[in-house]
């Protein structure tokens, strides 16, 4: 059976995992339809924006999670920017709670979710969305009637994916989350439990939680995925 | 009276220029060109998913474009109803609700066309509950062009609909074709790039040629008997 701190650590996992997924859901369903309804486009002002945006996009991909985590470490500090104003007005503060932890997973996982809802996207002919307008529909009803639905499993298959790597974030996490007793993921737990005398043995029931809900995310992804483009060659 | 007057120029980055003018005063008129000879940018434009560089496009009175008083009315409140060469039906959805598509976003501006009659006189009753990626050809043809109806437009935009389909199927569209021109009486822009079909379904053709119009008159003085194939005014292959 898991020990107390080992279901701590899942239950923050799910909880930051599903927080950051939802909640960046929406933005990235946005950004992916903008990049792929942009990505054939003849006119130069579009691609330069589509390219910046994509840049934008895909950075938190390559940049170390420590830099990221940096980042929005001086952001939520009292003093920084983000930090001051949710004090100011809310008399919040995000930095060390598991909210930042889930600011974190989001935007690590966003480039990922990004990627799998543009190509779901760019898998629809875009003239079906024409037609749907020639019907009478304005283009918020188009997208939600026409595209949205035909790309559901694309969605679906990229917000898996962001959920598998919130699982398995550390480097950013660790930044702004800190690695306190009670208040830690699976790799902050991991990570605590091979500093401590005999942890390095103490931790394979983690390891191997985090390989099976690995395993078992990607292949969900990877079924969305293809059920997603057997739809659109049929 | 014209339902329709068109007069655009548009170039796009490739080279290919457009600058086309015409009146359509008959019910049925033909466009006729080979390819790349602008018949579809003529449809996009009247549809509205393409904004030309200059012009001006009337439908019945109403102006859908005048780029020099910043006119440009949105796709769904121009009320065409375009039928497209590759059917552009809604994979996900049945071909019931196919067709009600249009009609559940009907305005009140827009003409009653009854669901019923329309599925009577295409012949659609058997395949209301299946999906588009069980039909065939000529079936998705007659679905696109039901569903195109129910939206009640006040003129039809035919794009090649009778181009992917072989001679046997083509003889049956062409037979739905003329039981819906005959029953709703829809002014229709009619674009093919086949003599013969052009013929069979226009009152007046408007022969185009490298984004200009180099002819109109009635099909059997503009197109010879024997062209089957598009040819200039002056008897050149396109």
């Amino acid at each position: 059976m898991l020990t107390s701190e080992e279901w701590s650590a899942l239950a923050l996992s799910f909880r930051v995992g599903l927080c950051a997924v939802t909640a960046s859901l929406p933005a990235a369903v946005a950004v992916g339809y903008v990049l792929a309804r942009a990505t054939n486009s003849s006119s130069w002002p579009v691609r330069s924006g589509r390219l910046v945006l994509q840049l934008a996009v895909d950075l938190p991909l390559v940049l170390p999670p420590v830099v990221t985590g940096y980042l929005l470490l001086i952001c939520l500090v009292p003093r920084g920017p983000v930090g001051r104003l949710l004090d100011g007005l809310f008399d919040v503060q995000l930095l060390f709670t598991w909210w930042a932890a889930a600011i974190a997973s989001a935007i690590v996982g966003f480039p990922l979710m990004v990627r799998t809802i543009r190509l779901a996207f760019q898998s629809i002919d875009p003239r079906l969305e024409f037609a749907a307008r020639g019907l009478g529909a304005g283009p918020l009803d188009a997208f939600f009637s026409v595209s949205f639905p035909l790309a559901a499993k694309g969605i679906v298959a990229g917000a898996v994916l962001a959920f598998a790597r919130s699982l398995g974030e550390f480097g950013a996490t660790v930044m702004v989350l800190g690695s306190i007793e009670g208040r830690r993921t699976i790799p902050l737990a991991i990570y605590s439990l091979t500093n401590r005398p005999g942890g390095v043995d103490r931790c394979w029931r983690l390891v191997l939680i985090s390989i099976v809900l690995a395993c078992v995310a990607l292949a969900a992804s990877e079924w969305f995925e293809r059920r997603q483009f057997r739809r659109e060659l049929a | 009276m014209s339902w329709l007057e068109f007069d655009c120029r548009h170039r796009y980055p490739g080279g290919f220029e457009l600058g086309i003018a015409f009146r359509a005063d008959h019910p049925v008129v033909g466009l006729f060109g080979g390819s790349g000879s602008g018949k579809t940018t003529v449809l996009s434009v009247v549809a509205g998913a393409l904004r030309p560089d200059q012009g001006c496009v009337t439908l019945d009175r109403r102006k859908l474009l005048d780029t020099r008083r910043g006119i440009d009315v949105a796709p769904q409140s121009r009320r065409v109803g375009m039928v497209f060469q590759d059917h552009l039906l809604f994979p996900h959805l049945s071909v019931e609700r196919n067709l009600r598509y249009g009609l559940s976003r009907r305005g009140t501006a827009e003409r009653d066309v009854d669901f019923a009659r329309v599925v009577e006189v295409l012949e659609l009753g058997d395949l209301l509950a299946r999906l588009p990626r069980n039909l065939s050809g000529g079936e998705r043809q007659r679905v696109a062009l039901g569903r195109t109806l129910l939206a009640g437009p006040d003129a039809l935009l035919l794009d090649e609909p009778l181009t992917a389909l072989d001679q046997p199927l083509k003889e049956r569209i062409l037979v739905y074709l003329e039981r819906v021109l005959a029953e709703w009486r829809l002014p229709t822009l009619f674009v093919s790039h086949v003599a013969a079909d052009v013929r069979r379904l226009a009152e007046w053709v408007i022969v185009l040629e490298a984004g200009r119009l180099v002819g109109s008159g009635p099909p059997r003085e503009v197109l010879p008997a024997d062209a089957e194939q598009p040819q200039s005014c002056h008897g050149n292959p396109l």
